[in-house]
């Protein structure tokens, strides 16, 4: 008969209705998956006893797939066909990812097109040609959607076979500056293996369910996680049993490889080695991170290996070495770690914890020197490659319906700020970042010009004031908007964000009711470059950025003066006598030499002396139509009216 | 009368007990439910109702609802492993029939 487990009071399910629900942490280096059972969660290891899957795929001839430690024995030989580190290409364009040449992978920029597993490189709503790159293999071309679900069907199963049935669902993780591009190919990657995604959880997120219950303790935490591909901080408040993300920082292209590939350029100076081949470079890498590794216990480790060309390689690194060598990496993680304090108009003092996530946390130098920065000794009593996963599969757990979830909450916040652009090349923000997701926001906006029938949406992510300061996300056009005088119509936009951080869009003129709307996909992420820029320019452009809006506003202002004057003399330019008109023609010709200066200031003097110079005018032609209006009438009609 | 659970059982749901941080025992029980017209029930209990019957067994508390307890009555829960995956078997001997993966039975 089939093996019961213990459930919740009260929530006990009907046979053949056992609701199974996975967390997977499918991480940069290892994957692994977890599930609760008889109350408890727990990672599920595989036949042999391990609990990570290396994260490796390796494609053969024959069409055949291996994955795990089965494609990281053959790393070395096989390099061209055996994907590692794929995470750090998902929803990647080629000229994201910065490192090409080091890699041994032979790639492909623009996607074929019945690529039915990266959807959304066509369906991208900003309609950008170019997608995620896609590597070419001996099996044929492979986008690493389809490189990662092969490590997410082999957990599936895995799961299946440790817990005896189907699954319903199961909750991923995802570090928590992962753009929406990133997000959607983890979710298509899913999909593709079978998979219902139940929802995406950063990472730092997971690691505090997991300290957070388990626990249950109240406070401010820092959530430090360094994986083997991606640094993320996360500043979170746990509070009543509700998690909320204060501030979400990091470095999505730094982590344990980083490390290893310090210990392999070490070794290559070393030994006095010129560029190696593909082969070569996997199998000092291989050294490399066991180096690493053994450096957490030992003071000195010895790196033996023979390369292709017969060399040999016997090497000894001792610890100090390597701190002095690795310091600089420490050292780049500190940065967003301050940067995420801010956000969160934090103190050092206010933290109450600090959880360590991720196999590079073992590394002594790295939790000294989280412990220097916070001043107090970093929290490790769960295991740092395994919390991620236990708490994925605690919400899992809960989001399957195995749990009474009302005593919980969970929140997450957005990177960067989402807005439109409006007149000018100005963005106008609608969800500010570090907003809690998911979240609803929505703003009015009007036409510009008379009789205008159309409105160009165009979706930006950023911190800064200008347009093209700003990284374009999306846009599309509300059209079959009733003709109207300039402002009139009402638009309302809408920014939705939902619990996996992905965007809708719509528009909608609130007279008429029509409406467009647009999800979201953009063809390929931020690269970890350009996050880390936007950031910091937010910052130091600040004073330059509030001068140039000013000034875009002045020039729109102007731009629309000039406008309205042109049309009234057009219009009623018989009111004026010749001087009247000379006088404001000057000025209009003098606000337009203005326009072209970068200097707000002296645009808004000319607009306020073209104002005044019409301000006669403008009697005058109030008291015309007024007179138009009230001719051949009598007192008692107007009454009547 | 009684239910008992094997000392390898009673080992796992002391560990899951002192896991989960609280709990008094363990709920067994029938309800009618599934294609042979009953199904076991076993929850964590985090209180004892009046009405409720205790059992000890191997340090372990076991709580039964009287009118489950005839369709129970010198059941043995054992914890085994079956591949990749485990959980508790019910050995109860008043079972006549059961359906083919052994989630729901009749007496």
């Amino acid at each position: 008969m089939a093996l019961l487990q213990i459930s919740e009071p009260g929530m006990s399910t009907a046979p053949h209705q056992h609701r199974l629900a996975v967390g997977i942490d499918l991480g940069t280096t290892n994957s692994l998956v977890a599930t609760v059972r008889n109350g408890i969660s727990v990672v599920l290891n595989d036949e042999n006893g391990r609990a990570m899957l290396p994260s490796v795929v390796r494609y053969l001839a024959d069409g055949g797939v291996a994955v795990g430690e089965a494609a990281q024995t053959m790393q070395s030989e096989d390099a061209a066909n055996t994907i590692v580190s794929v995470k750090r290409f998902m929803g990647r364009g080629l000229k994201d990812v910065g490192e090409i040449s080091r890699l041994p992978y032979r790639f492909a920029d623009a996607p074929s097109s019945g690529q039915a597993a990266s959807p959304f490189a066509t369906s991208g709503g900003s309609g950008q040609g170019s997608g995620m790159l896609q590597l070419r293999t001996v099996a044929g071309i492979k986008s690493p959607v389809e490189v990662s679900a092969e490590i997410l069907k082999v957990l599936r199963s895995r799961a299946e076979a440790a817990l005896g049935g189907e699954l319903v669902g199961a909750v991923i993780t995802v570090p928590a500056y992962f753009d929406d591009a990133q997000r959607q190919a983890t979710k298509d990657a899913a999909r593709l293996a079978g998979l219902n995604v139940l929802r995406l959880l950063n990472e730092p997120t997971a690691a505090a369910i997991a300290y957070g219950l388990d626990n249950a303790a109240e406070g401010v935490y820092a959530v430090y996680d360094l994986g083997g591909g991606t640094f993320d901080i996360s500043i979170l408040r746990l509070s009543r049993g509700v998690f909320e993300v204060l501030a979400a920082n990091g470095d999505s292209a730094l982590g344990g490889d980083d490390f290893d590939h310090r210990i392999h350029c070490w070794l290559l100076e070393k030994n006095r080695l010129s560029a190696l081949g593909p082969r070569d470079t996997r199998l000092l890498l291989t050294h490399a991170r066991a180096a690493k590794e053994q450096l957490t216990e030992h003071a000195e480790a010895r790196i033996t290996a023979v390369l292709s060309t017969g060399e040999m390689i016997d090497s000894v690194l001792t610890r100090s070495e390597f701190h002095a060598m690795s310091q600089n990496l420490v050292q780049r993680t500190l940065q967003p770690l301050r940067r995420a304090l801010r956000d969160a108009k934090l103190d050092i003092a206010d933290i109450k914890g600090v959880v360590m996530v991720g196999g590079a946390t073992r590394m002594p130098q790295v939790q000294h020197a989280v412990g220097e920065f916070f001043g107090q000794t970093p929290l490790t009593n769960l295991d740092p490659d395994k919390v991620v996963a236990l708490g994925a599969a605690i919400q899992a757990n809960l989001l399957a319906g195995n749990r009474s979830g009302d005593d919980w909450l969970l929140l997450d916040v957005i990177p960067l700020s989402l807005g439109i652009e409006t007149m000018g090349g100005l963005v106008e923000k609608i969800i500010p970042r570090n907003s809690t997701i998911p979240t609803a926001r929505a703003q009015e906006f009007t036409t510009f010009k008379d009789g205008q029938t159309a409105m160009s949406i165009h979706v930006a992510q950023g911190e800064r004031e200008l347009v093209s300061d700003c990284r374009s996300l999306a846009k599309f056009e509300l059209r079959g908007i009733p003709a109207m005088v300039a402002g009139a119509a009402r638009i309302r936009v809408t920014f939705q964000v939902d619990a996996d951080g992905l965007l809708n869009v719509s528009a909608r003129e609130m007279g008429s009711g029509i409406e467009a709307a647009i999800a979201v996909k953009p063809s390929y992420g931020l690269s970890d470059a350009e996050i880390t820029r936007m950031l910091q320019e937010s910052t130091q452009h600040a004073q330059g950025d509030m001068q140039a809006r000013a000034l875009r506003e002045q020039q729109t202002e102007a731009g629309q003066l000039l406008e309205a004057v042109q049309h009234a003399l057009e219009q009623d330019g018989g009111l004026l006598d010749q001087a009247g008109r000379t006088q404001i023609e000057i000025r209009m010709g003098a606000l337009r030499d203005t326009l072209h200066l970068a200097d707000h200031l002296s645009i808004k003097r000319a607009v306020i002396a073209l104002n005044d110079a019409t301000v006669g005018f403008a009697q005058a032609r109030m008291d015309k139509s007024v007179a138009r209006a009230l001719a051949g009438r009598n007192i008692s009609e107007l009454d009547e009216k | 009368m009684a239910i008992t659970l094997s000392e390898n059982a009673a080992k796992h749901v002391q560990n899951f007990i002192t896991k989960r941080g609280k709990g008094v025992g363990l709920r067994i029980g029938v309800r009618t439910s599934g294609c042979s017209g009953m199904a076991y029930k076993l929850e964590f209990a985090d209180e004892v109702s009046s009405e409720d019957i205790q059992f000890a067994s191997h340090g372990v508390t076991l709580l039964v609802d009287p009118k489950s307890l005839p369709y129970i009555d010198g059941m043995e829960l054992d914890y085994t492993r079956e591949g990749l995956n485990e959980g508790f078997r019910f050995n109860n001997p008043n079972v006549k029939n059961q359906c083919g993966c052994g989630e729901s039975f009749g007496v």
